[in-house]
């Protein structure tokens, strides 16, 4: 998120705003009363429509490639929450890592409301987002894989570019529950981490019971 | 294949993620700029209940026998709004290392100010009414030295600033300190013009 006033310099641009906008209202109603109500309608509609259409311009995402990972190793980084230890998971992964010497790396994200979130209350959404994964490595330790886990940001994109600067994939596998049951899905988080990593993403949908 | 499963093990508090929270500085100035929208949103809550709904009057404002002195205030705006200028002139300088101009900008930033807040008392005393004399003088005092009080603080924060300046403190690489103190004052600033329209002119 970004803070609209980070600076003495935006401060001051809002100051000389300020100074515009209520100098147009004034001398509108030194006109006519109804003209001042005109002027302020209009300019603070044009404000808010230009603060939308701002952010709705933001700056498209930096495409990112991390270093490839050692030559005679297969990286993979699997994204997953709740699914985290689902059989259509596991059963991807051990088709990925058949016959190679492959590394996996889980991150959970640590989900966590709103207002926690603001609030910077995240250590039991970092608690249950471990236990997921200890469990989850548990399972996978069950079949025969290797992985490592550690617990990632609460924004699964943000997550990925977390692991990306210590783990260098070589591809990235996101697992979600299925359509219409996924906050995941619904945010667009596997087009989002397309478009912004430079990695063969997998989409693994996971139907738990 | 070899199994080793491994959940990186950590004792103690969880390991700090600052990109799983939201940045201090940005939570303390939206804080802040709530609580102060939530405080000034108080005063004009009563300033317009009282203008709007409360017809003892006759329907005039300000009430028979009162005078806002918009003319004084309206050049103690210019005053504060100057002041903008000399702050922001100040922060220019020394992102350019100039050192001089840093301190020429915040001392004439405090002598605005101190002109600013001398000419608002000197204005209550020549004002004739009290903050007693009807709802009208009790939010009219009640906004404008709300808006005093916030000068005043910005005030000393200039004053710091200012003998840190003088005392070499700030350089192009280091000056948070005028960053904040300059986002301050021109809060400060913006909130008058809002008081000055609403108040004095409207």
């Amino acid at each position: 998120m970004r803070n609209p006033v980070r600076s003495e310099a935006d401060a001051f641009r809002f100051v000389l705003l300020t100074v515009g906008y209520f100098a147009l209202i004034v001398i509108g109603s030194v006109i006519d009363v109804w003209v001042g109500l005109a002027v302020f309608v209009a300019l603070t509609v044009g404000a808010v429509w230009w603060v939308l259409a701002r952010r709705g311009r933001s700056a498209p995402p930096v495409r990112q490639a991390p270093a490839p990972s050692p030559p005679d190793e297969h990286r993979i980084l699997v994204v997953a929450n709740e699914t985290v230890g689902g059989a259509e998971l596991l059963e991807t992964l051990r088709g990925r890592v058949a016959g190679r010497n492959a590394r996996v790396l889980v991150v959970c994200p640590a989900l966590n409301s709103p207002l926690r979130h603001w609030a910077s209350d995240e250590d039991d959404a970092r608690d249950a987002a471990q236990a997921r994964l200890d469990a989850s490595l548990a399972a996978m330790r069950s079949v025969g894989l290797t992985a490592e886990g550690e617990v990632g940001d609460g924004d699964p994109i943000q997550a990925i570019e977390d692991a990306l600067r210590t783990f260098r994939p070589d591809e990235l596998v996101v697992s979600t529950h299925p359509p219409g049951r996924s906050h995941w899905l619904e945010r667009g988080v596997v087009e989002k981490a397309r478009e912004r990593f430079a990695l063969p993403v997998t989409h693994v949908t996971v139907e738990l019971p | 294949m070899s199994a080793v499963a491994d959940s990186h093990e950590h004792h103690g508090p969880p390991p700090i993620h600052y990109s799983s929270r939201v940045s201090p500085s940005v939570l303390g100035m939206f804080l802040f700029i709530a609580s102060e929208i939530m405080l000034f949103g108080s005063f004009f809550t009563v300033y317009f209940f009282d203008r709007v709904v409360n017809h003892s009057f006759g329907g005039h404002w300000p009430p028979p026998g009162f005078h806002r002195p918009a003319y004084v205030a309206g050049v103690n705006t210019l005053i504060l709004v100057t002041s903008s200028f000399t702050m922001h002139w100040a922060d220019s300088s020394i992102k350019k290392g100039n050192r001089a101009g840093l301190q020429a900008g915040l001392v004439l930033t405090l002598l605005l100010g101190l002109t600013f807040l001398l000419t608002q008392v000197i204005e209550y005393h020549r004002l004739g009414f009290n903050t007693g004399d009807t709802s009208f003088a009790s939010t009219f005092f009640g906004l404008t030295g709300l808006h005093g009080a916030h000068v005043f603080v910005g005030l000393s924060i200039l004053a710091v600033m200012t003998v840190r300046a003088f005392r070499g403190h700030f350089s192009p690489e280091q000056h948070h300190g005028v960053e904040i103190g300059g986002i301050y004052w021109h809060f400060v600033d913006v909130m008058w013009i809002v008081v000055y329209v609403t108040v004095y002119l409207l």
